[in-house]
């Protein structure tokens, strides 16, 4: 009994462990195979032959700049991350560490529209996009989503963590609080930012709702909008979607397995305090 | 708030001991208006798009308001009216993808809070392989929407699809429609929505597990008490908060389905798999009518405040 449980543990993690992985499995040999094997029925699971197929027509399809959506996303995941980073942080210093008139009211705010449907906000976030001529543009798709409440939150949080007696001895020195910001606090929180900016990467990324809204000329969408269009244009060619799949979930998936540990930490930890 | 130390500067120039003397007040800890020069930049974008928008949405609502058109006369409860009357153009739309959206949710949430505990309890003890288990279990979750959404559109093929060829290998029916009839739409965007999403639950549960104290095991233990037990009696009270904020996010991401059921059912068969989150969209940013779409998404916000606020006071209630 006490030797056959962990063989059936592993039995079944191994089990459910296929259920998550085959249909991504899946995903990357349809896109190596050619148009007539993913046709096939029944399918076979090895693609042969191997054919770039798939990759070959995106890459070569004027109509879907499938590249160039690769280029837009990396841009606009890329900035927003900065944005986010840089004005979170700051925010959350000083709702950690400063006392001022309204902070208590102002954190409220803050974390009360983690509670709101980001959905509810979308019409009037589009016109004021539009009033601010920011529609289809890449602006639209990097600045809006900064104003979320999450990463305010979750730097405060870490932020009155660290004991202050560090602070204290720079206040000593003589430094004014953003050289404490700058070279004390900031330095000790890069496991923080580390997850901070991963998570950002991610849903940055991965936005699908507002993007497709927001932009339309072909040259200026992002991966995930430009993914729909995929869909429409070549129906059941699945080599071909299948190859623009690939190429919108491999940066995430290297992100994945290199910043695994912070992945999983910003997300365990979303949930203790909330 | 009493575990924020102060911790200020005073001006740079200022020797630190004079600041000290001083023992309270704002200036104490330097310039007044630093905290503000520090919060301005977060502040100037969550002002503009995360408070105006509420408040802007809730003055849109008011009106009618054709994006295309310059005039929008205030029509007061206009826009919710018709949601509610009967008559109104917009009607059986609107309560078709309010019943698509409250199907989803109802079938969804349970489902993506007692799954992802049953995966906790399986990692939640030490063993070679469990972080490669908790990656794998994680990793749809860092795909986007539009990936899966394709990715099982291509799946779920009633011809072409991996899921019926399978099926048909082990002597099930093999041509059950999955993206084009109901029930089956149903089962297809709620088990997509488990698959993507439950390795972030299982993820939270699990450090919730890692809180509770192993010595309360123990005590049970000598107690007499045995697996179900201290489960019943130890791990789920341990959890409770946890799970509110399982129950609560999830209740939120489903309600806001929106990816899957445009590129998995594209609102098959009909619209009825159509959600509120689409219609909210298409009303406003196609149809143009935000007026009417900023109505909706009123409505929308706090039906799911009510929710929210039942959840807590059922758990809070609980609790006592």
């Amino acid at each position: 009994m006490s030797k056959l449980r962990p063989v059936l543990r592993y039995a079944v993690l191994l089990l459910i462990t296929a259920i998550f992985v085959t249909p991504v499995v899946w995903m990357l040999l349809t896109s190596v195979k050619t148009y007539d094997a993913a046709q096939q029925v029944p399918p076979s699971w090895l693609p042969n032959p191997f054919s770039t197929y798939g990759y070959d027509r995106i890459l070569n399809d004027t109509a879907n700049p499938v590249l160039r959506w690769f280029l837009n996303s990396m841009l606009a995941a890329t900035l927003h991350t900065l944005l986010v980073l840089v004005t979170a942080s700051m925010a959350a210093y000083a709702l950690a560490r400063m006392r001022f008139r309204g902070r208590g009211l102002l954190f409220a705010l803050i974390v009360g529209t983690l509670f709101l449907p980001p959905t509810s906000l979308i019409i009037p976030n589009f016109i004021i996009a539009e009033k601010l001529s920011w529609i289809d543009t890449l602006t639209v798709v990097v600045v809006p989503g900064a104003a979320s409440a999450f990463g305010v939150f979750f730097l405060r949080q870490f932020f009155l963590s660290i004991p202050a007696e560090l602070e204290e001895a720079a206040v000593l020195d003589g430094a004014n609080q953003w050289q404490i910001f700058r070279q004390v606090l900031l330095p000790l929180s890069k496991p923080a930012l580390a997850t901070l900016a991963v998570l950002s990467f991610l849903t940055n990324w991965n936005d699908f709702l507002w993007p497709v809204y927001v932009l339309f000329s072909p040259e200026r969408l992002t991966l995930p909008a430009g993914l729909g269009l995929l869909q429409g244009a070549y129906v059941t060619d699945y080599p071909v979607i299948m190859a623009g799949a690939m190429l919108a979930s491999v940066p995430v998936l290297i992100l994945f397995v290199f910043a695994q540990r912070h992945v999983i930490q910003g997300v365990s930890r979303s949930g203790l305090k909330g | 708030m009493a575990d924020v130390i102060e911790v200020g500067a005073a001006r740079n120039d200022a020797p630190p001991p004079a600041g000290r003397t001083r023992r309270r007040g704002v200036t104490e800890r330097g310039n007044r208006s630093t905290p503000y020069l520090f919060l301005a930049p977060y502040l100037v974008l969550f002002g503009v798009f995360g408070l105006a928008p509420i408040l802007f949405g809730v003055w849109i609502s008011l009106h009618q308001w054709d994006l295309q058109l310059p005039n929008r006369p205030f029509i007061g409860l206009d826009n919710y009216q018709d949601l509610f009357s009967s008559d109104s153009a917009i009607y059986g739309d609107w309560w078709s993808s309010v019943r698509a959206t409250g199907i989803f949710t109802l079938f969804s949430v349970p489902l993506l809070v007692v799954i992802p505990l049953g995966l906790a309890l399986l990692l939640n003890r030490s063993f070679p392989g469990r972080t490669f288990f908790r990656a794998a279990f994680f990793a749809p979750y860092v795909l986007g929407v539009a990936v899966i959404g394709l990715l099982w559109r291509f799946l779920l093929d009633a011809n072409l699809g991996l899921v019926n060829r399978v099926l048909g290998a082990v002597g099930l029916p093999s041509d059950t429609p999955w993206v084009t009839d109901v029930p089956w739409a149903w089962i297809s965007l709620v088990g997509v929505t488990v698959w993507w999403t439950c390795g972030f639950n299982a993820v939270i549960y699990l450090a919730g597990l890692q809180d509770i104290a192993p010595e309360l095991y123990e005590a049970a233990k000598v107690d007499g008490a045995g697996g179900w037990d201290r489960f019943r009696h130890v791990t789920i009270p341990g959890l409770r908060p946890v799970m509110l904020f399982v129950l609560t996010t999830t209740i939120l991401a489903s309600a806001n389905v929106f990816g899957q059921a445009l590129l998995i059912t594209q609102g098959a068969p009909g619209e009825q798999t159509r959600t509120v989150v689409w219609r909210i969209v298409d009303e406003g940013l196609r149809d143009y009518d935000a007026g009417r779409a900023a109505a909706m998404s009123v409505f929308f916000a706090l039906m799911l405040a009510v929710v929210s606020v039942v959840n807590f006071r059922l758990f809070r209630y609980r609790e006592d």
